[in-house]
């Protein structure tokens, strides 16, 4: 078994399928992890993944080109974005449970839209999806779409704009210390939604890539908790986005690690223990980072002018 | 433009506020049915009486508020101290798992013990179940600083896998033909209908006994007071001599014990058994639920049987018109939303300079 398992970790195939397993995490890690970093938890994800993955589809299903579907995906999210900026940052609500509102609106409405749109199908309608990059003389990209190499890309983009621009700068220091940033003469409420409605939009094309990407259709309960996972990896990746990629990337490599030891091993343990161990290890990455988790110091603090 | 908080609370606004969100909420999800191309006025005519217009209908409807009114307490509990426990789903499943680990017919035998003794034992352990699944992400959050919102959403995953494998391994009903299901209950714990010909059993009686003495516990006890004090303002609690750490475990364990116990009554009321499909979302329902209620456990028992008979409406209805049952949720949705706008107007005030 031991064999087994290291001639897998050499085949290309299974780093391929490690890399399609991490990239909608990257980018609703990097959605999540932009919020945040401008102070602002967003748990509307999970929904706004479920959105991003309809809307996406379903443009393309209705005849749009691939990317007008993965723009279609992102300004869903942006909408959704907006909804969490006003609801969070002029309301001041409780960014737990505004997040959570999202994510039942967003789940709900984009279920009774597909059965809106398709009553009566029995096997799920489906469309043409993003073609292999065969023409990239590199082993495992090879075997991705380009919206995986969008995702590897975004990382090091997201990296620079934050810490090497002016906007990257306001960004960060609404989320650490929003008096401050008032000082400096920011618009702190602004600012605040202006992130979360990009990270609001990373999160539909994290959705975008289930249905244009990984599959072809849409279905109910196909985001699976893929959005909860991404918050737990911002956490792990300290709110940076080169360990956010690692992040990612490490989840989906135990993630495509254990269905293949589960087709390896037998019937040695029963398969739900194969499958818990995703959700496990995201707990554990959790509880060795927790000493020493950075977080920005103004995250789910809401901000009023001339409070303290 | 900024939010100013209003000087002083008009009485009038606040009761105000629910009317408006409710009007606002039938309102949106109109737009959802137009959309569905169906009448809006039979829609709406026919989910309330699929859920409240007759005897049947009120029936269906406590019944299905019974789990939901555990589970919203179970949040409003939590949140009321600031833990946010989204764990409720998984809870409840195990306590599912629990009651029949105890009364459950295993091999034709089960326990030994009279009913008397083993029906308190299957609720107590059923309610252990629940708080020891929270008590895993409350000692993280005391001890560790892990936020608690992430490990109890991961928890539920992991807590329905196992359900899940115990449903294919230990506990699985031999008869029930490979279709995963529990052994079932033994009878004499199955508890007794409230209403005769109707699914309505005595679980509605202790959910709201429970409603009415959790209202009590933070109304009138000094552990109601010291936790409503760490979810006003930890640090003010811990600086006046409040148990911070110690209060949120407790609420904690309370809180996955409701849920746990919302299994339980299920099991024992309703299934019979525990499938992996035994509930639709009552633990993210029961979130809902409570802050509609506003986090108060009386209004919990309201809100969990409006909820309830959306539920069971929008079943009913849809067998009339070309509405996706989906709508319910729709509904439920929109109207936590305007209710969380709502009340924000009613104790702030728009200002545009």
């Amino acid at each position: 078994m031991i064999d087994a398992i290291a001639a897998m970790l050499v085949n290309a195939d299974f780093w391929s399928a490690v890399l399609r397993i991490a990239t909608p995490l990257i980018f609703g890690t990097l959605g999540v992890l932009l919020c945040e970093r401008a102070g602002v938890l967003n748990l509307g994800i999970e929904g706004i993944m479920v959105a991003g993955a309809l809307m996406g589809w379903l443009a393309v299903y209705l005849g749009a080109s691939l990317w007008a579907g993965v723009l279609v995906a992102a300004l869903t999210g942006a909408v959704f974005g907006v909804l969490h900026g006003v609801l969070t940052v002029p309301l001041a609500l409780s960014q737990h449970v505004a997040g959570l509102a999202i994510t039942l609106f967003a789940t709900s409405v984009s279920y009774y839209a597909y059965r809106v749109s398709f009553p009566n199908v029995t096997t799920p309608p489906t469309v043409q999806t993003f073609a292999e990059m065969s023409w990239l003389p590199l082993a495992v990209l090879d075997k991705q779409t380009p919206l995986t190499l969008l995702a590897l890309v975004l990382v090091p983009v997201i990296g620079w704009v934050l810490y090497r621009t002016p906007v990257g700068l306001a960004i960060r220091m609404v989320g650490e210390n929003p008096a401050a940033a008032e000082g400096q003469g920011l618009n702190v409420n602004a600012i605040r939604i202006g992130a979360i409605v990009c990270g609001s939009a990373l999160m539909g094309v994290a959705g975008a890539f289930l249905t244009l990407s990984a599959f072809n259709a849409f279905f109910i309960n196909m985001v699976n908790g893929r959005g909860w996972i991404c918050v737990a990896l911002v956490v792990f990746a300290s709110w940076r986005p080169g360990k956010a990629l690692a992040g990612a990337l490490l989840f989906a490599f135990f993630d495509a690690l254990q269905l293949r030891v589960q087709q390896v091993a037998g019937d040695g343990l029963p398969y739900q223990v194969y499958l818990m161990l995703p959700y496990v290890l995201s707990i554990v990455a959790l509880i060795l980072v927790a000493r020493r988790a950075a977080y920005p110091q103004a995250l789910m603090r809401p901000y009023r002018k001339g409070e303290r | 433009m900024r939010l100013e908080a209003r000087a002083e609370l008009s009485r009038s606004m606040l009761v105000a506020a629910p009317f408006v969100a409710i009007a606002a909420t039938l309102a949106i999800a109109a737009a959802f049915v137009a959309w569905a191309g169906a009448p809006v006025g039979r829609t709406y005519a026919l989910i309330f009486d699929g859920g409240f217009g007759s005897r049947f209908a009120w029936s269906e409807t406590l019944t299905r508020a019974t789990p939901l009114i555990l589970t919203g307490l179970a949040a409003a509990v939590a949140f009321r101290a600031r833990l946010y426990n989204i764990g409720a789903e998984g809870q409840l499943y195990v306590g599912a798992l629990a009651a029949i680990a105890v009364g459950g017919l295993h091999g034709g035998t089960g326990f030994e013990l009279p009913a008397a003794v083993l029906h308190p034992a299957m609720l107590v352990a059923a309610m252990a179940a629940g708080a020891l699944l929270m008590l895993v992400p409350a000692l993280l959050k005391t001890r560790l600083g892990v936020d608690e919102v992430v490990t109890t959403l991961l928890l539920n995953f992991i807590a329905l896998l196992f359900v899940s494998m115990m449903l294919d391994g230990p506990m699985k009903d031999p008869m029930a033909m490979g279709w995963p299901q529990s052994v079932a209950l033994q009878d004499t714990l199955e508890l007794a209908k409230l209403i005769e010909r109707t699914r309505v059993h005595t679980g509605l009686l202790y959910a709201i006994a429970l409603a009415v003495l959790l209202w009590g516990l933070f109304r009138y006890t000094t552990f109601g007071f010291e936790a409503r004090a760490v979810g006003a303002n930890a640090r003010a609690a811990a600086f006046a001599g409040v148990p911070v750490q110690r209060t949120v475990v407790v609420v904690a364990l309370l809180s996955g014990a409701l849920a746990g116990l919302a299994g339980a009554i299920e099991v024992a009321g309703r299934t019979g058994y525990v499938t992996l499909d035994m509930s639709p979302g009552y633990g993210y329902s029961g979130i809902v639920i409570a802050m509609l209620a506003g986090l108060n456990p009386l209004g919990v028992v309201a809100a969990a049987i409006f909820v309830a008979g959306i539920l069971v409406g929008a079943d009913s209805m849809s067998r009339g018109v070309a509405v996706p049952t989906y709508i319910a949720d729709v509904i439920v949705s929109v109207a936590l939303l305007s209710m969380l706008v709502a009340t924000a107007f009613a104790r702030y005030r728009l200002r545009w300079n």
